[in-house]
């Protein structure tokens, strides 16, 4: 073992020469990564972060299965799964992403940031892998417990990845909107209220046609969209090409909106 | 406005390291910079003064790119700060006053980090050590303490060896003991090459620390020199005169006109006075003098050099406290 290293707060200075300017901005791909991975890890170490991403989404599921079993319901865990992986993808892109940028900018990370090598493109860049990051993670755990519940999916993997890039961006647009226009705490409650009920309302785990008439007008929603490509892609092996498109319109909406309202502090 | 006070070599706009020339900044009604124009020289300890409101923030973050100049020119290290901001960003450090990390972010994670982004950053141990951070290098952003957190920022805006540091207060709020460890840093910085630009609160840090100081009031530049030009300021010297018994009332009046109308006379409480004037034995004669005749036991009668907190508080007119 090496002695315990009780150097004081004091005053040995440097070899001289060694604060000579070396100025230099890493090549993007590595701040883009580190920037990443940090967000990431960040993300997964928070335990109300998790609870969102992982525990919410996998009692739904439980519960869901289970519950519809009981009370005779035409939906099983076909319905259930897909459902529910869009209510991660959900979370994670505009709950989580939200509520993490709101309180970046309260406490001037953005700023500090927009004085380091990171570019603003690179910074947005970054966020959106670190998503994908999360939500590969999401898919896994949730995945596997549907497998473990029976789960037999009919799946097309362009569908199930065009779903989850295109509901990424347009929840991660909207997210930001959010953050970059309200106050840390007026976000935290609005990102979980919108959450709440879109997840009630939304179409996200179950069909929009189990809204009856109002089905037509939830499918229109994003979540409506993340909810009905996701079925589509996993309960049927097809590319929902229309919801697809619904999700590309709210990303344009979104991402417009973001770009002439956003503060960076 | 007044033309600002400048002692020294002129200042030369081609060639500082940061260059400032008629910068003008308003916010709806308020003029936060007001015409300002400064240099820079490079490898100095440069301290920019002036009361809050002075536009020493808004003339930094101009510097820093975070705003564009509304009127007159930027240039940091020849650069036009927005435009080719993402050249010059890597080049530089900032310092921010607070803030600048996640709050669960460890704090040596957080430097790790931003060394990251650079091309060849210092060794983050070495920094960790030199500011005495790793007794609190696992704990989390929010629960470092205002000097720990004071730490982790220079440590951040100096990780990527920059040519050009911004400091925002760098020791406010630090123990006096950390306060020496961040200057030595500061001027071994500066040793090697580094220009240095601090804004203070602290008149000592000025003094101990700038090859030059820039006063700022109002939006605009009313002085500029070395601190020791700053506080020669001519042949004017202070006396602080205190005395035993509370001073009979219009004493600074009497003393004054008994002084003559080259000297100024201010009253710092009951029983002392400070009066500034020129440095001459027959002022520190006629002061006592002065005692004799009105019945004034003096107790202490220093004569002093001013200091740089004189010079600002007169140029700056904060309301005067008597």
């Amino acid at each position: 073992m090496t002695p315990p290293t009780t150097t004081p707060a004091t005053t040995t200075p440097a070899r001289p020469g060694t604060f000579v300017p070396a100025p230099g901005a890493a090549p993007i791909a590595r701040q883009v990564l580190t920037q990443a991975s940090m967000e990431a890890r960040l993300m997964l170490r928070n335990g109300e972060q998790l609870l969102l991403a992982v525990v919410i989404p996998v009692i739904v599921l439980l519960v869901g299965v289970r519950g519809a079993e009981r009370v005779d319901l035409e939906y099983g865990v076909e319905t259930f799964a897909p459902g529910v992986l869009a209510l991660a993808v959900m979370s994670t892109s505009f709950t989580a992403l939200a509520i993490a940028t709101g309180f970046e900018r309260r406490y001037g990370l953005i700023k500090r940031l927009g004085t380091s090598p990171l570019s603003r493109t690179s910074l947005l860049g970054a966020k959106v892998l670190a998503l994908l990051v999360v939500e590969v993670l999401q898919v896994v755990v949730i995945g596997a417990v549907a497998l473990a519940l029976g789960w037999e999916p009919d799946a097309s993997v362009v569908g199930l990845l065009l779903t989850v890039v295109l509901g990424t961006s347009a929840f991660a647009s909207l997210g930001l909107l959010l953050a970059g226009s309200l106050r840390a705490e007026a976000t935290l409650a609005a990102a979980n209220l919108v959450y709440l009920l879109l997840m009630a309302g939304g179409a996200v785990v179950l069909p929009a046609s189990a809204y009856g008439s109002f089905g037509d007008v939830v499918a229109w929603l994003p979540s409506g969209a993340l909810g009905e490509a996701m079925r589509s892609a996993l309960d049927g092996a097809a590319v929902a090409w229309r919801d697809l498109l619904v999700l590309a319109g709210w990303t344009l909406v979104g991402a417009a909106a973001t770009a002439r309202t956003f503060k960076w502090e | 406005m007044s033309e600002p006070l400048s002692v020294g070599g002129a200042d030369s706009l081609a060639d500082g390291a940061v260059t400032v020339d008629g910068l003008v900044m308003r916010y709806g009604d308020k003029v936060a910079v007001d015409g300002l124009s400064l240099s820079v020289e490079a490898h100095t300890i440069t301290a920019v003064l002036g009361p809050n409101g002075a536009g020493k923030t808004t003339t930094l973050e101009t510097c820093e790119g975070y705003r564009t100049p509304q009127r007159g020119t930027v240039r940091v290290l020849g650069l036009d700060p927005v435009r080719d901001r993402r050249a010059l960003l890597p080049r530089i450090g900032v310092m921010l006053q607070s803030g600048g990390a996640w709050g669960g972010v460890r704090a040596v994670e957080m430097l790790r980090h931003v060394s990251r982004l650079h091309a060849r950053p210092l060794p983050v141990d070495m920094l960790v050590e030199r500011l005495g951070l790793a007794d609190c290098g696992r704990t989390p952003y929010r629960r470092l303490s205002g000097g720990q957190q004071q730490r982790l920022g220079l440590a951040m805006a100096i990780v990527g060896r920059p040519e050009l540091v911004f400091v925002d207060e760098p020791t406010a709020g630090l123990d006096p003991a950390v306060r020496r460890t961040v200057w030595e840093l500061l001027e071994e910085l500066r040793t090697d090459g580094v220009t240095v630009v601090l804004t203070t609160h602290y008149m000592d840090e000025a003094e101990r620390l700038a090859d030059r100081v820039h006063i700022l009031d109002k939006g605009t530049l009313v002085a500029s020199g070395s601190p020791l030009e700053l506080t020669r300021g001519g042949s004017v010297a202070t006396i602080r005169l205190v005395v035993t018994q509370p001073f009979p009332p219009g004493a600074p009046a009497s003393l004054t006109a008994a002084l003559g109308p080259a000297t100024e006379v201010t009253q710092l409480d009951a029983v002392s006075l400070l009066v500034t004037g020129p440095a001459d034995g027959s002022t520190l004669a006629k002061v006592s003098r002065w005692c004799e005749a009105h019945d004034v036991l003096p107790e202490s009668l220093t004569l002093g050099q001013r200091k740089l907190e004189d010079v600002f508080l007169e140029l700056t007119a904060l309301p005067e406290t008597t």
